[in-house]
């Protein structure tokens, strides 16, 4: 069903967005704060159920893409992401009917919400990750043969560069990430351009939904002093992502960093607490990746590993883990679209280098 | 000898100390002028232990004046907030996130403008003069008396600042500028809002500054007056005047300074236990560990150095109810009302303080009218302060290492000897007057906050910069060069960017150069 969005959902969409971001995707904050102005200045977003979108209705995903730390300080002028939308318009020679995320973890969740406000057009409530990843082609439109070419890619300046790699979205991705760099470490893209039929086939349904609804059971929990996980779990069940399990509850003991390859890599651990036994580790890049409890693997990429703070339930992300945090960690289960053999192929364990094959977590973890 | 003042909301309390030994300590209460407190509070001193004014090498002052100023919304100038940063960052322009009742006690205007840097140091835009100019004009037309200037990566480069700031002196004569880069770290809108808060307090500053220093002088010290800063170091009275918001976090950094003072130990968690709540903090070789998420001040997002600090309703005040076998010790508290509600002062509410007068711990009011209290009641409320306080305590530790505890305030008394884990808790004298102990003991800092490019094989080297240039701006600040040591460092690399970005931070601290 579509709905209108309007600013009073935009803190618990955040939320929401900041958990299925699983550590990683950067802060939805700013990126609340910039639909917040553009509501109040062209009023609320209508989200557009996918089933509601006419089959050859022409799709553009829009996002931004580079730097968390940059976005903080170098702050978009706002225009960008309908630039970037426009000028693929040009490029396609077709004008655009929808928006829609290519990410709804994290603050790309909101940046399409921004381009429907500025120009008025519905945004698909889906997206093409059903999380967050850190990069362009881990993207289930990718798997089930949408191009992400062609691509623009939008500065503050208003200028615009469009890329087009055929059908290799991962060269897509390595081009994009240069001209990122050149244009200040962030950028904002419109890519992925589909039709309503191919949404319907290669879309992660309802995630903007999803996000909302999250974020409101932590809130609403919170408020009637209830248990904010066992009530995401009772929203959940409801959902594509049926399955939520408690992986483990306490404290962080170690948390390890570094670079790579352009990528904030590192291990966390959290030990038991209150004479309790066991240890989790987590492994993560920019998100995380696995969890394992005492050596075995609990919840492993694609689905959801969520660090949330033990008392609050607020999602807690991989650049503020420190020692002594209380926390606990779930595991999500994601739709049948992210876990099929091309999709793991793609942004499954393997992908990322790790050496574990991928299993679900509710196999992983019976009820 | 030197002297420390602390001006709380409620209490004004003055040290006099030679090196770390306290001479003399009194409490006054705070007079609404703050003046004239510090002027009963200095006659006490005096009063206490006869000192010549001549000896005194240094005044020390901790308030909290400024912070109570800002949240309160009063005495507040007309300011102006320029960025410099366009194209970029017009989607949110300044003040976009503050409550609109602060934005009107400052009649908050904004200016965007031209300029701003890159992460890497490139421009973003140049200055645009004329610009500048014509917002100088709207300025001077709506009466704004204060400007924050804020250039996007300012931190990385300050050049646009600074050339905007020496623009709009020329413009705006007799006109307060405060400049970003000098006062938050990256984070644009945050260390802008910090700016702005500064830019409104000014005149409030240089009124506050000018009655410390008179009624100092007033007092026939002649020796120069320092103000303490968040992270615990000092501030000349001309660095305080131009950057009030720099004291916003002083009374609970000054407390725990002077925790390490009084107990002599560098590395611990400090519990100032008060009527409410107990503030727990780590101090990491003398320096309070700082929050890493924003803080909020008034209902604005900034980014201040403040000290990361954890509280618990647990106090003297706190309520203590059920029987042995339950018993819950707060959150609530009788506060300013103990001694008319609690049981020792022949009131009706059983309070934390009673527990500790029926345990021995503490001799306060008549420890006749609890001498009827259960004893399993007494022991399971101590133990329940305990459990709690030690839990807390283990939150904020941030490694395995054990970490000894040291107690101060006036509700210290509650505490046991020892923590869960085996922590010692140390108890130090003149507890009560820590804050000002703290103030008087400041030492004088320097940071770098920036983002480094590290080419392969450069690592150690641009961190070495890094350092240096802390110490550098330490002893620029008054520090006696031999003693700058580095009490801070942190790296995190940051994501999706070439060359190694790493954002890098550096504190250097010194003694202060006085003569003692």
């Amino acid at each position: 069903m579509s709905w209108t969005l309007t600013e009073e959902h935009l803190a618990d969409l955040a939320r929401g967005a900041a958990l299925l971001g699983t550590g990683g995707g950067g802060d939805p904050h700013v990126g609340q704060l910039l639909v917040r102005q553009a509501i109040r200045e062209h009023g609320p977003v209508l989200v557009l159920d996918p089933t509601e979108v006419a089959d050859d209705a022409l799709v553009i995903p829009t996002a931004q893409m580079g730097a968390p730390t940059v976005v903080f300080e170098k702050l978009p002028a706002g225009t960008e992401p309908v630039a970037a939308l426009r000028a693929l318009e040009y490029h396609l020679d077709r004008t655009a009917d929808a928006t829609m995320p290519i990410e709804c973890g994290g603050i790309n969740s909101m940046i399409p919400l921004l381009v429907g406000a500025l120009t008025g057009l519905p945004v698909v409530d889906a997206d093409g990750m059903g999380r967050a990843f850190p990069e362009l082609q881990m993207e289930t439109f990718s798997v089930y043969g949408v191009p992400g070419s062609p691509m623009a890619i939008a500065g503050e300046g208003g200028e615009t560069v469009v890329i087009d790699t055929r059908a290799d979205n991962a060269r897509m991705e390595w081009l994009a990430r240069g001209v990122t760099v050149r244009l200040g470490g962030v950028a904002h893209i419109a890519e992925y351009a589909m039709s309503g039929a191919d949404v319907r086939r290669t879309a992660i349904p309802r995630t903007l939904s999803l996000a909302l609804s999250v974020g409101r059971a932590i809130r609403e929990a919170r408020q009637a002093n209830t248990d904010p996980v066992a009530r995401l779990a009772e929203v959940l069940a409801d959902t594509l992502y049926g399955h939520l399990r408690v992986l483990f509850r306490g404290k962080v003991v170690d948390v390890e960093r570094r670079t790579e390859a352009g990528f904030a890599r590192g291990r966390a651990r959290v030990a038991a607490m209150g004479g309790a036994t066991g240890q989790l580790e987590l492994v993560f890049q920019n998100e995380h990746l696995v969890a394992l409890v005492d050596g075995e693997v609990r919840c492993v990429v694609p689905d959801l590993v969520c660090v949330l703070d033990a008392e609050q339930a607020e999602p807690i992300t991989t650049e503020s883990l420190r020692y002594g945090q209380r926390v606990t960690v779930v595991g999500i289960s994601t739709p049948e679209l992210m876990r099929s053999p091309q999709a793991l192929a793609t942004f499954g364990p393997a992908a990322f280098g790790l050496p574990y094959a991928f299993r679900p977590v509710e196999e992983l973890v019976p009820a | 000898m030197h002297i420390g003042i602390d001006v709380g909301g409620t209490n004004t309390d003055a040290v006099l100390m030679r090196g770390r030994t306290v001479l003399a300590a009194v409490k006054t209460s705070t007079t609404a002028d703050v003046t004239s407190g510090i002027v009963s509070a200095l006659d006490g001193l005096q009063r206490q232990r006869a000192f010549d004014p001549g000896q005194v090498h240094a005044v020390m002052i901790g308030t909290t004046h400024f912070i109570n100023a800002l949240i309160e919304a009063r005495r507040l100038a007309p300011t102006a907030a320029v960025r410099l940063g366009l194209p970029a960052t017009a989607s949110l322009p300044p003040m976009v996130d503050w409550p609109e009742h602060l934005v009107g006690a400052i009649n908050g205007r904004s200016y965007l403008c031209h300029g701003g840097h890159e992460f890497d140091g490139r421009h973003i835009a140049e200055l645009d003069e004329a610009e500048l100019r014509a917002a100088a004009a709207d300025m001077a037309a709506h009466g704004v008396r204060s400007v924050a200037i804020t250039s996007v990566f300012s931190p990385v480069n300050a050049e646009f600042e600074a050339r905007a700031a020496e623009l709009l002196a020329a413009e705006l004569p007799g006109v307060a500028l405060s400049l970003s880069h000098e006062i938050g770290r990256i984070g644009l809108l945050e260390r802008e809002n910090a700016t702005v808060i500064n830019a409104a307090l000014r005149e409030l500053a240089a009124h506050i500054v000018d009655g410390l220093a008179a009624s100092v002088a007033g007092a026939g010290i002649t020796a120069p007056l320092y103000l303490s800063q968040n992270d615990g170091t000092l501030m000349d009275v001309d660095f305080a005047r131009r950057y009030p918001v720099a004291t916003f976090a002083s009374g609970p950094t000054n407390s725990m300074r002077g925790a390490t003072v009084l107990s002599g130990v560098d590395t611990c968690a400090v519990v100032d236990v008060g009527g409410t709540t107990s503030d727990v903090g780590v101090l990491q070789r003398g320096f309070p560990r700082e929050a890493t998420t924003e803080v909020s001040v008034a209902g604005v997002r900034t980014n201040f150095r403040m000290p990361d600090v954890l509280s618990i309703g647990i106090g003297g005040g706190s309520l203590v109810r059920g029987q042995a076998d339950a018993v819950t010790v707060g959150p609530d508290s009788v506060g300013y009302e103990l001694t008319s509600r609690a049981l020792v002062f022949g009131g009706d509410t059983l309070t934390a303080t009673d527990i500790a007068v029926a345990a021995g711990a503490a001799e306060v009011g008549d420890p006749g009218l609890v001498a009827h209290l259960d004893r399993g009641l007494v022991r399971a409320a101590l133990d329940r302060i305990a459990a709690d306080v030690a839990d807390v305590v283990e939150r904020m530790r941030t490694s395995a290492e054990p970490l000894p505890v040291v107690a101060v305030g006036g509700g210290s008394i509650l505490l046991p000897d020892e923590l869960a884990d085996g922590g010692r808790v140390h108890r130090p004298e003149h507890y009560a007057v820590a804050n000002a102990i703290g103030a008087a003991i400041a030492q004088v800092g320097g940071e770098v906050d920036r983002v480094f490019a590290v080419e392969p094989g450069r690592r150690e080297a641009v961190l070495d910069e890094a350092r240096q240039e802390a110490v550098d701006r330490a002893v620029a600040a008054g520090a006696t060069p031999g003693s700058v040591t580095i009490v801070d460092f942190d790296e995190v690399p940051i994501p999706y960017l070439p060359g190694n970005a790493t954002r890098v931070r550096v504190k250097a601290v010194g003694d202060l150069k006085v003569e003692d």
